[in-house]
């Protein structure tokens, strides 16, 4: 008997995945594709990012996903000069938060984007992005 | 129905690499408390363990530590709000006594964190955070309370140099503090000499000496409904006001980013139930986890108004002699952070504060003392008004 497939797909996500399973696993397709997803409840119109599969306003789980599209307003962001157990290749690295009026993303920017570049109110596009050790993340660029 | 008094309080030294287990360590805050109260192990109805896992082997170190500390039969369990974890007991101790539960509970919290490397710490405190969606990336909580700091910057024109002030002020007092693991002093010049280490960047804008150092400790405090408060303890201090609150757990859930909500919510609550505002609080210990977090917690609690927490720490009014003294122990930034013992710290350093009796850390006659205490980044937040 063929051994039941556990769908770990979330296990590609960032540097190090500290999750396996989740029913948000379809963001790791999307990300394959290019794209960033976010989720919308299709019952009360709540957005959510991160992507949920559950909405917490109304209790349904009935949600849909939508493309994180244009640009964002970057709150804040750190540039780490030490790092986590496992993420001591990626140095330095920054981490960052945009803000999209309805939702914001957490996540990092670019190498591209020298540190000295950046300021709070700047604008920001978020791109999928392939990580060297093969895993999958997504990272703020200029637009 | 009555009050409820503390009865007891009592620390151990905040070490590096403390040279014993778990229990042992427990038990030296705990034998300090005991001594302070003058009361006798089975007076004690039952027991609050507080700590952060993932630290230990251990599973379940409640029922261990109650054992070692002779405190079974006793009911006795484990309460966990990371960094706050201690002051979360006292308020569900708190709770149990104003029940009529029981009559004297003992909150003993504890952490040895040189169980593991430095940046092992930084991963599993990172993983106080969202692990789902936000650890992938890297995250730590100095970078995490570093994008908080250069918001603060870009909103108020705050400085480095405003931020290793608070730094300055928590070195004077850790040189005094006997229990503290950092007890050196810190200059201003310190954070711009690149052969000084704290002038090194762990996560921009903070520097090494813009942070707390992982500490082995435990603290225990001992509170009584109010009869037994009166007939055991000369000087019972007493809560008059517990808030709590909590926040999302990623930034990307989050409107503030320039304070912590939990702070101010949790700040609000004990406020209002204390029947005080911030005018009435005559010694503070803050959650500086960070200086950036000292910072912000003067703007939250109402010290300063937001954005003007630099001019509060410019002229001194957070010093000892000054119109609101905080953290005049040398906070957790000098005396060292060990996450489970980190409130009952706090709670002690006030509870001596009211009693008179915290020697050359003494500020001048105080009535109402205040002690916020932080989970995560800002994820839970305890905030206690005690009074003589």
């Amino acid at each position: 008997m063929a051994k039941k497939e556990v769908d770990d797909r979330f296990k590609k996500f960032g540097t190090v995945s500290f999750t396996a399973i989740t029913k948000t696993n379809d963001f790791i397709n999307y990300l394959e594709e290019g794209k960033v997803m976010a989720t919308r409840c299709k019952e009360c119109g709540a957005v959510y990012f991160p992507p949920r599969s559950d909405c917490a306003k109304c209790l349904n789980s009935n949600m849909e996903w939508f493309e994180v599209t244009g640009t964002g307003t970057l709150l804040s962001f750190s540039e780490l000069k030490y790092a986590p157990v496992g993420f001591e290749d990626d140095l330095p690295y920054t981490i960052a938060l945009l803000d999209y009026g309805d939702y914001k993303v957490f996540g990092r920017i670019s190498q591209e984007i020298p540190y000295e570049d950046l300021n709070v109110g700047m604008k920001l596009k978020t791109e999928s992005n392939n990580l060297p050790n093969g895993q999958l993340n997504y990272v703020f660029k200029r637009p | 129905m009555g009050k409820v008094g503390i009865i007891g309080v009592g620390q151990s030294n905040f070490v590096r690499g403390y040279p014993g287990s778990i229990r042992e360590l427990a038990f030296e805050g705990f034998r300090e408390a005991m001594k302070d109260a003058k009361i006798e192990i089975k007076d004690i109805n039952a027991s609050i363990i507080a700590s952060a896992p993932e630290y230990d082997k251990q599973r379940s170190p409640a029922g261990v530590i109650a054992e070692y500390l002779g405190l079974i039969p006793q009911p006795t369990f484990y309460i966990e709000s990371v960094c706050s974890s201690s002051s979360m007991a006292l308020r569900v101790a708190y709770s149990m006594i104003k029940s009529e539960l029981h009559d004297i509970i003992a909150i003993v919290g504890f952490q040895k964190m040189s169980e593991i490397s430095s940046s092992e710490s930084q991963e599993r405190m990172g993983r106080g955070a969202d692990i789902q969606w936000e650890a992938p990336f890297g995250t730590m909580m100095p970078a995490y309370y570093a994008m908080y700091a250069q918001a603060h910057m870009a909103k108020y024109g705050t400085t480095g140099e405003d931020l290793a002030k608070i730094r300055v002020k928590a070195a004077t007092y850790g040189q005094i503090n006997e229990k503290a693991v950092y007890r050196k002093p810190v200059t201003m010049e310190m954070f711009t000499d690149p052969e000084s280490n704290i002038s090194a960047t762990v996560a921009k804008p903070l520097r090494v000496g813009d942070c707390c150092a992982n500490a082995d400790g435990s603290s225990c405090i001992i509170v009584a409904n109010e009869e037994k408060a009166r007939a055991l303890c000369d000087k019972p201090v007493w809560i008059l006001g517990l808030g709590a609150a909590s926040e999302a757990v990623n930034m990307a859930g989050r409107d503030l980013l320039t304070g912590l909500s939990v702070g101010i919510e949790a700040g609000k609550q004990a406020y209002e139930m204390a029947g005080v505002t911030p005018k009435d609080i005559d010694v503070a210990e803050v959650h500086d986890c960070f200086t950036i977090a000292e910072m912000m917690a003067y703007e939250n609690l109402g010290f300063a108004k937001p954005g003007e927490g630099k001019d509060l720490i410019a002229s001194k009014e957070t010093y000892k002699e000054g119109s609101i003294p905080v953290n005049v122990d040398g906070g957790l930034l000098s005396k060292g952070h060990p996450i489970g013992a980190t409130g009952g710290s706090q709670i002690r350093t006030i509870t001596l504060q009211l009693r008179g009796e915290a020697g050359e850390m003494q500020v001048k006659d105080p009535e109402i003392g205040l002690v916020h205490n932080i989970g995560g980044v800002g994820l839970y937040g305890n905030v206690t008004i005690l009074g003589r």
